[in-house]
Parts: C-alpha cells; structure tokens; sequence
C-alpha cells in the first residue's frame, strides 16, 4: 500500500507569549514544531505499513528549514520525503495550498491512500484535506478518530462527531484527516535521523517548475483570498462587581454577559445552556 | 513579484514593521529591510509616509460579479433536527441581505425533511431549496457537495454561509474547490465593506492570538464557515416563503462512502489546556462537597474542572488539573475561578483566557481586579443560584 503523509512545520502557538505592553504577538523565540495532528496521521502511515507493507512518503510546503520535519518524520518510520520549496509558494491560502500540493502528489504518483492532521495550529482552517481530495477527484473521510480495518479496495473508520461517532465505508484511494485520539504518535529513531541526515537523497526539494506550476498560480498570487489587516484581540478586563443580593446579581451578571460583545465564549456560553 | 525598500527614501519610522502581519520587516542601520520570511501581501505598501516601499505587482483585475445575487445559509440537519447554527446563520444572513438588499435563502438537504423548510422561513429564510431523497438520509460529503456545486453554479449567490461544525468544515472546503472560490474559516465577526461592497470575514488566527479580517475579491460567491454561539437568532414574523424542491439523480458509486452507523456518546472530558470553558476551585471551596458542585456546574457549562496549587496538593482534584505557575496555563473562552484569591503564580496561568468571571467572598481578593465579571459572595450560594439560571427548564 502506497500512503502519503501531508505534513506541516508550525511555530508552536500554544507557547506564544504577548507583549505585556502592547498585548501584541511575539514572534522572536517561537519554536517550530511538526504540526501535532500530522505526527498522528504519520503514525497512522506507519502503522499501517508495518501492518500490510508499502511505503510511506510524507510530503511537506514550507521554507528551505521545514526540511527539519521532514527529517524527524524520516526518523519516525517514514520511507521517503518530498519538500516543496520555492519563494513562489509564499502567502499561498488554502486554494493556492492544495493546487500546489494537488500538482505535487500528480508528480509524486501512485498512491493509495492520503493521511493528513485535520488542522495546524498556525491556521486552524482544516481547508486544505478536502480541498486537496477534491482536486485529486478521491473519497475524503475528515476528524478520523480511529481506522478499524482496510483492504485493497475499503477502509473502514470511525469519524468523530460533536457527540458521538459515526462509522464510514470508504472507497480507496481515499484521503483522511486525522485527530489526535487516533493513536500515541512514536519518538523518532536517533538512528534512522542521524540516517537521513547523511544520505540527503531520501527528501527531495521540489520548486514550482519541478510540479509544473506558475508562479502565478501559486502563493498569494495564486489566492483567492486575501488578508485585509490583522489585530491583536481585545483582552481588556473590563472588571465589573456585582456586590449586591446573589440572585440579583447573577441575574445581572447573565445579561450583561448576553449583551456585551463578548461574543464567541459568552454566546456560547448562553447557547451551551441551551443545549437538549 | 516582490517587495523591497527604496533606504534613500526610507527614514526608519518603524510603520511598516508595525503593520507586517508576519513581522518580515526589520530596521537595521536605521533603516528598513525585507526578511526573508516576506510573503509578499502587500500590508506594509499603504503605511508608509515616504513612499519608500515598492512592489511590481501587477493589481489582479476583479471581474463583473455583478449577476451574483443573494445570501444563501447551508441549512444542516441530522436525524431531522436542524443544527443550532443553521438559525444563527440566517440571523447574521439577515443583516447581511438587508445592507446588500437581497434576499436570504437556505438549502436543505436530508430524507423526509421538508416539516424544516418551515422552520428556516419563521428564522429568516424567504427561499428554501430543499433536496429530499433516500440518498440524502444521512450526512455524506460528496452527495452534499454536487448538490449544493450544481445549485451554486445555476442559481450564483453572492454569499454562502456554512456553521463550522464538523459536518460544515467537512463540506465547505471540499464544495468551495468544486465551485472554485475563496473559502475563510471559524469567522466570528461578518460585515459588510461600505465601500467595495464585499464580505469582510473575522476570524482568529494564530491560536487566537492574532485576529484576521479576510476578503475574497476575487470569486463568487464569498464562502464562509461561522464559528457555532457566535451569530445572533433572528426569528421573523412574516411567514410567507418560497419552498423549492429539488430534483435529486445521485449514484451511490459516486458518493464513495457509506455511513455503517451512527453512535451517541456521552460527552468526552477533554484536557484543560483544549477546553472552551474551565471552572476552577480554590482554597475557598468547601473540600468534596464543593467540588461537586463545581463539577456540576462545569456539567451545565460543558466545560472542565481545574483548580489551584493548594486544591491539587490535597487530592481534590488531579494533579494534571493544576493551574498557575507550576501548572498548566490555559486559554478558554471562559474561565470561572470560584473561592481563588488570585495569588500572582495562580493568574500567571490565566491570562491568556478570553474572559474570566470570579467569585469571591473578599471584595478586595485580587482575583477581581484580573476579572471580567465579579460576584461578591460566598460561592456555595453563589453557584447553585448560577446553575439553576443557567438551567434551562427555570428560565
């Protein structure tokens, strides 16, 4: 069984720290990290390999460092990796995303089944599987939480719901987005990293006219979208006390909380009470 | 294409390096100069007073969009239910076609469903297209996506708004490249440019550390998923809209799945560092007993348990609940600390949430000056009069 494994390097966004004065992002120091849902679906790869033989090859966009994942996932039992580096790629939304990766797997060829996290953490659109499954014209199963069976043909899995699962029968080649209770994702070998560190040959680095892509087709020129301005959220306490009789106060407390901007959580908040 | 600085003209004022989204702009010399990390968006162009910053790019030209009518709401449903989302959605859709003076129109697809067009028209619907077929009993991508593609493509909206939900984030990017448009993720704020009259879509970013806006120029129609909670329900008064029914010719080989079986859980306890809503306990809280509480009103609130140093080191909760310093730092939408004074280790571990409401007996705990909302008084009244609020049944 032929799998490739998509996989993403991020600045590790559950470690940013904010400018006490300004409450702006700081970017100096953030560490770069395989994306965590990805090291699932690599797990899952090589698993599944070890399981029914075939090769894994993980393929990656990013700058020239991004090699640094691949390396690692090379560490961790995959056979192969591909790199897709070109300053063309820069800026690229998820449209221009999966076009380049869908251009990259075409030249890549055969495959039988694509594993990838369900989102990054840099992100956080969970767009570019099943675009990439759309342009590919293949089945898409998204939030996989466990791969039951497979066979030449089918993969069965369980796919997570708000509350619950659902299991699906899926046609193969098939791409899965994968969630972190798939599975505990391995430590990569030193050895096999120390390996692919030496014999460069097994990643490969591919610019835009080894996919066969213009440059204005890729990247921010390639976008359908585009950022208009960016801002630091507003976490200003707003530091109001309710002093008087319990009930009254919490009463006070919930509206002002329904009416205030306050939106996603305290919406949420209210909506979560009013669930069945 | 590229972005470079003329430094003749460049007199090191640092505007551009404040309005680089991806911090690609650094002053060296006193003057500015492009990273590596440059990702070409063209951000920084406007800031500057000196015109010192040059690009070739070539502005793309923006077609006639001006035959894509309407704000169309993809009206999810299981087992027959309608999905909360799918109401908050016609309400911002509402707003959004008043501004634009169009009509708001939902497509619904399922088996045997047709009792929930009605609903969608009492929430803001005036046209509903409805699909109904055995084909459609369950949720299934593909089916889903030549459905809405085809509709899309013969009836060109001017906005599609899709809940992000996990059946939404499964469908909205697969149908956004069938159509072949733009798509922008979780938004939680949608306006309208007064200007350019296009959607401008919010979204956070980075982890939520960074807010967005995005625009999509250059297709139609401007697809986006709302984050569910966020969007307000509308309900209407008029009562009179169009219901059409589709005509349904799927293949069950080329839909590529089947759905074997659908199980209900109970909810799953997630880690603190990924729950939306924490309830946290302190010295304050009344030992077992009070954690029960506690417990029940994260049970309302599906949020989790957590607590401070003092309440872990005693056993009353797990060890890997612990917040502060010496704990976890956590980043909810909502952080409730109940009996927490707010020591410094404690609040270190906090900031990041989006809002914190605190109870406390002490007026003067410091926990309330960190607080978004404060509730002076005992916490084993204060929470059972919370819960019992928030309980549906006794509103």
């Amino acid at each position: 069984m032929n799998i490739l494994v998509l996989i993403k390097q991020v600045p590790d966004t559950t470690d940013v720290k904010l400018d006490p004065k300004t409450g702006n992002l700081l970017r100096e120091g953030l560490k770069s990290i395989m994306n965590p849902e990805d090291r699932h679906a690599l797990e899952a790869g090589v698993r599944i390999k070890e399981a029914e033989g075939g090769k894994v090859t993980v393929l990656s966009m990013g700058p020239m460092q991004a090699i640094d994942v691949c390396t690692e996932a090379i560490g961790m039992g995959a056979d192969e990796a591909v790199l897709l580096s070109d300053r063309a790629f820069a800026g690229a939304d998820t449209w221009a995303t999966s076009f380049t990766l869908g251009k990259a797997v075409e030249t890549i060829g055969d495959y039988d089944l694509i594993l990838c996290g369900r989102q990054a953490i840099d992100g956080d659109t969970a767009q570019v599987g099943p675009q990439l499954a759309d342009y590919l014209d293949i089945a898409q199963v998204t939030y996989v939480q466990e791969i039951e069976s497979l066979d030449s043909t089918h993969i069965v899995v369980k796919r997570s719901l708000e509350n619950g699962y659902e299991r699906i029968d899926c046609q193969l080649p098939a791409l899965l987005t994968v969630i972190n209770s798939l599975n505990t994702p391995r430590y990569a070998h030193i050895g096999r990293v120390i390996d692919a560190c030496k014999a460069k040959a097994r990643i490969k680095v591919l610019n835009a006219a080894d996919i066969g892509v213009m440059t204005s087709q890729v990247g921010l020129e390639g976008s359908l979208t585009h950022v208009v301005k960016t801002f630091s959220p507003d976490f200003k306490r707003q530091g109001k006390l309710l002093n008087g009789p319990i009930k009254e106060s919490i009463s006070e407390l919930l509206k002002q909380i329904s009416k205030s901007d306050a939106a996603t959580s305290c919406k949420a908040f209210a909506a979560s009470c009013e669930l069945p | 294409m590229s972005i470079w600085i003329e430094s003749d003209l460049c007199d090191g004022c640092r505007r551009c390096v404040k309005a680089c989204p991806y911090d690609a702009i650094a002053i060296e010399d006193g003057k500015a100069s492009v990273l590596d990390r440059c990702t070409n968006c063209s951000a920084c162009l406007a800031e500057c007073r000196n015109e010192a910053i040059k690009s070739d790019a070539v502005p793309k030209e923006i077609p006639d969009f001006s035959d894509y009518q309407g704000v169309w709401v993809y009206a999810e449903q299981r087992d027959g239910v309608l999905a909360k989302v799918t109401l908050e959605l016609l309400g911002v859709a509402q707003e959004l076609a008043e501004i634009r003076k169009q009509n708001v129109c939902a497509v619904l697809l399922g088996e045997n469903v047709g009792n929930l067009a009605e609903e969608l028209i009492r929430h803001g619907a005036e046209h509903v297209y409805l699909a109904d077929d055995k084909s459609l009993c369950q949720y299934r991508t593909l089916a889903h996506v030549k459905i809405l593609d085809t509709l899309i493509r013969e009836k060109k909206p001017e906005i599609m708004l899709i809940g992000a939900t996990h059946i939404g984030r499964d469908l909205a990017p697969r149908l956004s490249r069938r159509v072949g448009v733009g798509l922008t993720a979780d938004c939680t704020a949608l306006s309208i440019d007064a200007e350019e009259k296009i959607l401008l879509q919010t979204r956070p970013a980075f982890g939520g550390n960074v807010m967005a806006t995005i625009a999509n120029r250059y297709s139609r129609p401007q697809m986006a998923t709302v984050r569910p909670g966020v969007m307000e329900v509308r309900p209407k008064e008029k009562n009179d809209g169009v219901i059409t029914r589709l005509d349904v010719q799927l293949a069950e080989s080329e839909i590529k799945t089947k759905v074997l079986e659908v199980f209900q859980e109970k909810r799953k306890h997630t880690s603190i560092t990924d729950a939306k809503v924490i309830v946290a306990g302190g010295r304050g809280v009344n030992g077992e007993a009070g954690f029960d509480m506690l417990r029940s009103l994260a049970e309302v609130l599906e949020g989790e348990i957590a607590g401070t140093r003092i309440v872990a080191e005693q056993g009353l909760i797990p060890a890997d609940c612990q917040i502060g310093q010496t704990g976890k730092t956590v980043r909810p939408e909502l952080y409730i600390a109940c009996g927490i004074s707010g020591a410094i280790q404690h609040r270190a571990g906090i900031m990041n949430s989006r809002y914190i409401m605190a109870i406390n007996k002490d007026p003067e705990a410091a926990i309330f000056k960190v607080a978004d909302w404060g509730i002076v008084g005992d916490l084993h009244d204060v929470v059972p009069e919370l819960i019992e609020q928030l309980t549906p049944e006794t509103k």
